[in-house]
């Protein structure tokens, strides 16, 4: 049957209709994709086959069409250094007269630093293996900071391991691959860093926002920074090693404080991966979160059942034992629940009775918390 | 002369077109640093998505659209889906104002280009600041928009080249 003979043949759909129809299912599967996308949640298993297998494929390619720039850089560097090498001999004889003097000071320190950790009996933290690497490609756009690393699983790689620089924190691992790893740029929308500024001790979160200075959130108490201060991480939540330098904190212009980071010094194409574990891969979750078991009663009263008969403790009432004790509580008594069997009995009357005399720090209301260092003041005359 | 009107294959006007920038937008995200600066970062993919709604409608674009915001989330590292529906978005717009832009002089082409491209950048804006809580940086997209309206010219060349090589749509 010949296309003539086709009933249908004559049917001629609008082109522009069909454009339309196909827009629409293009854009139903992009906002499908972009909400069940979880970046965010910097967990490994949603970096994704396909984000892997891209970065697997961007990493050689980057590495060959970064080549060239290299080798110029490195030319360059070499012309420079034979046409000024007599002023940077100079400038490094007087670079290594300092660094003499801060050598001795460091070892002197070092000494005094090791003696007073063996008389406090500090636990200090191990050293931090780690694996060189260079950054074959990056995205800077304002949606996007991150860069590809020419090392991945044959490392042993894994998501969450921070990167430094020869001047500071980068950022972390995101995503890991054979031959690469995608690295999230402290300066990336999604990044989220604790740091700390190192003279105050004050506690903050290091946000990006697409540009080159991150922001400081969360920054509390009475003028916690100033403008230069040095910011390192804090360490706290366990996911970053504490004390590494992300940079100095500047004030802008807004009235908010950034950082403008130690990592934007240097180019930033030869970066060190720490093979750090954090406190959430070093824990056993499912041993934290065990609820412990109370042991079974030994001839004394379980925890919600009424005692019968029981001898009136001394000091208490005698409608004591009559009192029902307080029956179990959830989550928030696990502690008094697993306690001993002998200690219920015990005490069970005397939590359920009021004391005869209030205990005198119970008497009077608490005293507000500056007050607390100021001697008690004299009881009034009778 | 064989008297039929000649069709537009899709390889010349999407396929070369869309391989073309996806080369440039890797070329460009070469670590560099020229005077101590990172070179902008613009997104190439804005040139034929603005010039294949122009040229014609077609049921092939929109996709080729999405792949291309696809590539550009998944080489970028940002969240899956943010350029292919920030891209769409644009492309939608050029065609739905396509009747109103067709013929107009070069300066009211660039302007048209850049209001697209700030739409493109708005809805990225927009769901960047929905997924992560934070606004991103003004500044870093003012850099971003202005380094990809300068492309204008290679969507130009692209129009220029392939609006009237189907008749069907003089």
């Amino acid at each position: 049957m010949s296309l003539r003979d086709n009933p249908f043949g004559e049917l001629k759909v609008p082109l522009t209709w069909t454009a339309a129809v196909a827009l629409i299912v293009a854009a139903i599967v992009a906002m499908v994709l972009l909400a069940n996308d979880r970046r965010g949640t910097f967990q490994a298993e949603a970096y994704g086959v396909t984000r892997r297998v891209g970065d697997a494929v961007a990493a050689p390619v980057g590495g060959v069409m970064s080549a060239p720039i290299r080798w110029t850089g490195d030319g360059v560097d070499t012309v420079r250094g034979y046409f000024f090498a007599v002023s940077e001999n100079r400038r490094l004889k007087a670079e290594l007269a300092e660094a003499r003097q801060w050598r001795d000071a460091a070892l002197l320190l070092r000494d005094t630093n090791e003696r007073y950790k063996t008389l406090l009996g500090l636990r200090t933290d191990p050293p931090i293996p780690m694996v060189a690497a260079r950054t074959v490609l990056d995205s800077r756009g304002p949606f996007a900071n991150t860069r590809i690393a020419n090392v991945g699983k044959e490392k042993a790689i894994k998501a969450g391991y921070p990167v430094v620089s020869e001047n500071g924190l980068v950022g972390r691992v995101i995503g890991v691959t054979t031959g690469a790893s995608r690295v999230l740029l402290l300066t990336d929308i999604a990044s989220r860093v604790p740091v700390m500024v190192d003279r105050t001790n004050a506690r903050a979160i290091l946000t990006g926002d697409g540009g080159p200075n991150p922001t400081m959130e969360y920054l509390r108490g009475q003028e916690p920074v100033r403008q230069g201060d040095r910011v390192v991480t804090s360490g706290d939540g366990g996911v970053l090693p504490r004390g590494l330098p992300v940079g100095t904190a500047v004030k802008t212009l807004d009235g908010r404080w950034r950082v403008v980071l130690a990592s934007d010094a240097a180019p930033v194409d030869f970066v060190r991966i720490l093979l750090f574990q954090d406190f959430a891969q070093l824990a056993d979750s499912a041993e934290l979160n065990k609820m412990p078991v109370p042991p079974p009663p030994v001839g004394g009263v379980q925890v919600g059942e009424v005692r019968q008969a029981s001898p009136a403790a001394p000091g208490t009432s005698a409608s004591a034992p009559s009192l029902k004790i307080t029956p179990p509580r959830p989550a928030g008594a696990a502690a008094t629940a697993s306690t001993p069997p002998s200690a219920p009995a015990a005490t069970a009357p005397r939590a359920a009775t009021p004391p005869a005399t209030p205990p005198p720090q119970l008497a009077t209301p608490p005293a507000p918390a500056a007050a607390t260092t100021s001697p008690p003041a004299p009881a009034p005359a009778q | 002369m064989s008297g039929q009107a000649r069709v537009l294959a899709p390889w010349e006007w999407i396929g070369a077109p869309m391989l073309q920038c996806v080369a440039l937008t890797i070329l460009f995200a070469v670590s560099l640093k020229v005077f101590g600066l990172r070179p902008p970062e613009p997104v190439f993919a804005m040139w034929p998505v603005f010039a294949w709604a122009m040229i014609r409608p077609s049921i092939l674009a929109p996709f080729a659209v999405l792949l291309l915001g696809l590539f550009l989330d998944a080489f970028w590292g940002g969240p899956t889906g943010l350029w292919a529906v920030s891209l769409l978005v644009a492309y939608g717009a050029v065609l739905a104002a396509r009747n109103m832009m067709v013929g107009q002089s070069q300066p009211m082409m660039l302007f048209w280009y850049a209001t697209v491209t700030a739409l493109a950048f708005g809805a990225g804006y927009l769901i960047s600041a929905v997924k992560t809580q934070t606004y991103p940086s003004l500044v870093a997209v003012g850099w971003q928009f202005l380094a990809t309206i300068v492309l204008y010219p290679l969507a130009n060349r692209l129009i220029d080249r392939f609006e009237d090589a189907d008749v069907r749509f003089r």
